[in-house]
């Protein structure tokens, strides 16, 4: 489909361009060819007509008609000749080697005349080329090149015996030779054929190259990207296309997969609070209606277990009900934090004892479904400023949910814990810059991915112009327009004040370009290179002190996976892989929970061979 | 008053009303149950409580109606609120609310159930007699009231806003002296927000009954009281200037003196 327009277009637009060139090339060339054959041609005949004018010269001298008669008509026969012939002043043709016209007058006005007697008076002296003609003595007949020699009186003409010619005449008669441009014309024509048939081959073979260039480099991944924003409209945002050219379409391909990442999660984020408003709707009604028989099991229990005195094994049973009914209090209660987003009650707590926590709790389902636990928890983990409620049921989740993923079969869990450095370069969002002399940087007219933008203005000469730096540290997303480049002395100044941000005396240790820096109050220098595929940088307070910033725990299973188009919608409410099984709340109240910590939740998944949750939580210094 | 039952509980759930009478009973308080306001409303005509219990989400009239049909009616037998719906609007309206004394969030077990009880019986008990002693014996009370400029989240806490735009909150002198005394105190940590209407401690009395107090204003906890902490008698001592519990940084007080009474 594209193919009849893209392709199309282009291919005709080439092939026009090659026709009016190899026209043009044509024109000229066969031009120049004939130019050059002919005057070959002319060349001979004017040769000829002088060999024939000396080779009967004598004869001429001695009036002897006969053997002129005869050379002239020898002369004639040849195969290069069309005819010889000779007439006099008055146009009477006197020897012709086609015997039929001896005798005929020759109009002034015939080819072979004009040339001399255009105007009143003949013309006694021609040049070569004036003496020739080219002409056509037929329709169908082939063209001829005619020569005329005018035969000049000499004094041994009227000095001769005969007297034939009185001294006071110039010019005798004239000698007419032609030629037949058979050969000539021929040659032209094949080099016309030949003209014709190397333009074809060229369209042809370029046609059939454009062709196959643009449906390979332009129709195919135009194609990719037309299925892929199909996919994306059709809400399939997890649709990947393949980036692996360097060229504009691969850029456009690399810049539509990051477009539909940015989407998912700006839907994902709306979704979560779209469907806040009806999740605390739906949470008032579950808490009220749960709680209500809730009271009846726990206030009994609990009653129960008051008067239970010296029944040690009721007790027990009786002490199960009511620790269970209270974790479905606190269930509940979660359910409307999530709802209403509350500040969890934050403590200092090790996070792997709130996982062997929430080991303990799922242990049963355990070894009923015949689940290897395997925990690699690294005890020097730092402690970390959580609401271990609201984490244990974190884990609780994930934990039932990779036990649902093995499902009947046998498996393994493994929980990983560790602490891990995440580098800012990315995540962390500069929310303040000052020039040199504390002028605000943030130009918050200016949008970068949402985020305000930091304004530079840059100077070389006179030529000067505003460019805005992503505020996201590390990410290049700068809006450099045409600055020129920094290697060519432009000058990076404060929008208000015009004092300098470019670092003196230090350069790129990457490039060896010229670096801008900036300030961020109380938290030191962010340095970086603005040189076009470099994207080096550095905030050194940042850098430094960013490391083992979060606790990491991987929650992996071997169990059946979970497809890619449903990832994006892993931790939206309501949606749930488990049919009947779940409430499709667990991941959102998951996500609720590990958002409300600052923490992130993400997840990689392979049909299959199995999922692993990542959870992260940073450690407050 | 002898004639007054201990209890009147109201709640459209036939299970949870049947709960409460059986854990009061048995620990030898008289009980009636209602199934819906206006129900209850013949019995508070009929004969005296001490005490009523009451749910908020009920059809009919819900309990907030209540307290205000009792509030026409002159009725002044104090309150306690209960819900399946435990929101921070519902807390700190159920402390705040003409006639409600105390709340108590659903699902509760025997214990917690007791505790606000007794505590609620107890606090309507002080308030009664300060009231008839201060018609003997003005300016004597078997309390010591919040002093002026103290904000009251009903008779539980109390807030002072201090210069540095920074707050500091306690327990009322009321509130611990119906929780009979404490033992022990559970405090929050520096640095964690506090909301208003949710507990940001509890108070263990001597019997091991826990007595959650509720916060009287949003604010991220700037200092706890290690005098409190290390000797939790202090509060009961001085519960209104040394035996302070948190200094907080609220960050919007306005809204929440709303709910509050100086």
């Amino acid at each position: 489909m594209l193919n009849s327009k893209i392709g199309f277009k282009l291919t005709f637009g080439v092939v026009l361009t090659v026709l009016f060139a190899i026209g043009i090339f044509a024109y000229f060339n066969i031009q120049s060819e004939r130019k050059s054959l002919l005057g070959e041609i002319e060349r001979h005949a004017n040769q000829l007509s002088e060999a024939v004018k000396s080779d009967t010269e004598y004869d001429m001298m001695r009036n002897d008609r006969d053997r002129i008669h005869e050379s002239i008509r020898r002369i004639g026969q040849q195969k290069s000749i069309d005819r010889v012939r000779v007439f006099n002043k008055s146009g009477e043709i006197i020897y012709s080697s086609d015997s039929a016209e001896i005798g005929k007058m020759v109009d002034k006005k015939a080819e072979s005349c004009y040339r001399c007697h255009l105007a009143g008076e003949p013309l006694e002296h021609l040049e070569t080329p004036d003496r020739t003609r080219v002409f056509s003595p037929g329709e169908e007949a082939p063209r001829l090149l005619g020569i005329i020699n005018p035969i000049y009186n000499a004094p041994n003409c009227w000095t001769a015996s005969c007297h034939a010619h009185p001294r006071s005449q110039t010019v005798l008669g004239v000698l007419d030779v032609t030629i037949p441009l058979t050969e000539l014309d021929r040659t032209i024509r094949r080099s016309q054929a030949a003209v014709v048939a190397l333009a074809v081959g060229v369209i042809l073979i370029l046609s059939l190259i454009v062709g196959f260039m643009v449906r390979w480099l332009i129709d195919r991944p135009v194609q990719e990207l037309l299925t892929a924003t199909r996919h994306v409209a059709g809400g399939d945002l997890g649709y990947r296309v393949d980036a692996d050219s360097d060229d504009e379409l691969g850029m456009l391909a690399r810049s539509f997969n990051n477009m539909s990442d940015k989407l998912a999660e700006a839907r994902l984020q709306l979704f979560q609070s779209d469907k806040l408003a009806s999740l605390g709707r739906l949470a008032a009604g579950v808490a009220h209606e749960i709680n209500n028989p809730l009271t009846a099991v726990l206030t009994n229990s609990s009653y129960l277990l008051k008067r239970a005195e010296g029944q040690d094994d009721t007790r027990e049973d009786l002490k199960v009900i009511v620790s269970e009914t209270i974790r479905c209090r606190e269930i509940v209660k979660s359910l409307l934090d999530f709802a209403r987003q509350t500040v969890p009650k934050k403590r200092q707590a090790a996070i792997n004892e709130i996982i062997q926590r929430a080991v303990v709790v799922i242990e049963n389902q355990l070894s009923l479904g015949r689940v290897e636990l395997v925990m690699d928890l690294d005890d020097a983990l730092p402690r970390v400023t959580v609401d271990a409620n609201q984490i244990q049921q974190v884990f609780i989740n994930l934990l039932v949910n990779s036990l649902d993923a093995i499902g009947e079969q046998s498996g393994s869990i493994k929980v990983t814990s560790r602490a891990v450095s995440v580098h800012p370069a990315g995540m962390l969002q500069i929310k303040r810059a000052q020039c040199p002399k504390r002028h605000d940087l943030i130009d918050r007219k200016v949008q970068i991915d949402g985020k305000p933008a930091i304004g530079i203005r840059y100077r070389k000469q006179d030529e000067t112009g505003l460019i805005y730096l992503d505020s996201i540290y590390g990410s290049q997303q700068h809006r450099l327009d045409d600055m020129p480049d920094l290697r060519d002395g432009v000058e990076l100044l404060c929008p208000e004040c015009s004092r300098s941000l470019i670092a003196e005396g230090e350069a790129c240790p990457k490039c060896g370009a010229p670096i801008y820096a900036f300030e961020v109050p109380l938290k030191g220098m962010v340095q970086g290179c603005l040189q076009d595929g470099c994207g080096w940088h550095r905030w050194e307070q940042v850098d430094s002190s960013w490391n083992d910033k979060f606790v990491e725990v991987r929650v992996a299973d071997d169990g059946c996976g979970i497809p890619k188009s449903q990832i994006p919608k892993l931790f939206e409410p309501f949606a749930t892989t488990k049919g009947q099984k779940g409430t499709g709340l667990g991941l959102a109240v998951t996500w609720g929970i590990v958002d409300n910590h600052n923490g992130t939740i993400s997840v990689e998944s392979e049909v299959g061979v199995g999922t692993t949750f990542i959870i992260r939580i940073p450690v407050e210094s | 008053m002898n004639t007054a039952r201990d209890i009147l509980v109201i709640d459209d759930e036939l299970t949870v009303t049947q709960a409460v009478v059986k854990v009061c009973s048995a620990e030898g308080m008289t009980v009636a149950a209602a199934d819906s306001a206006s129900d209850a409303l013949r019995y508070l005509e009929d004969g005296e409580f001490c005490l009523v219990l009451c749910d908020i989400m009920m059809s009919g009239l819900d309990g907030f109606q209540f307290l205000e049909e009792l509030d026409r009616r002159g009725i002044q037998t104090p309150v306690v609120m209960m819900t399946g719906y435990s929101t921070v609007e519902n807390a700190v309206r159920s402390l705040t609310s003409t006639g409600a004394v105390d709340y108590i969030p659903k699902p509760f077990t025997a214990d917690e159930l007791l505790a606000v009880v007794r505590r609620s019986l107890r606090c309507a008990q002080l308030l009664e007699e300060a009231e008839s002693a201060s018609l003997e014996h003005p300016g004597c009370m078997s309390y010591v009231p919040c002093p002026a400029n103290y904000y009251r989240l009903g008779y539980v806490s109390w807030a002072v806003l201090e210069d540095e735009g920074t707050a500091r909150i306690g327990v009322s002198d009321l509130f611990l002296k119906a929780a009979e005394g404490i033992a022990e105190l559970e405090l929050s940590l520096t640095g964690e927000d506090l909301l208003q209407g949710i507990p940001c401690a509890v108070a263990i009395s001597q019997d091991g009954s826990r007595h959650e107090i509720i916060c009287p204003m949003d604010g991220t906890i700037l200092e706890v009281n290690s005098e409190t902490q290390s000797n939790p008698s202090l509060v009961e001592k001085d519960p209104y200037f040394r035996g302070w519990l948190y200094r907080i940084l609220p960050p919007n007080p306005e809204n929440n003196l709303q709910w509050l009474s100086l």
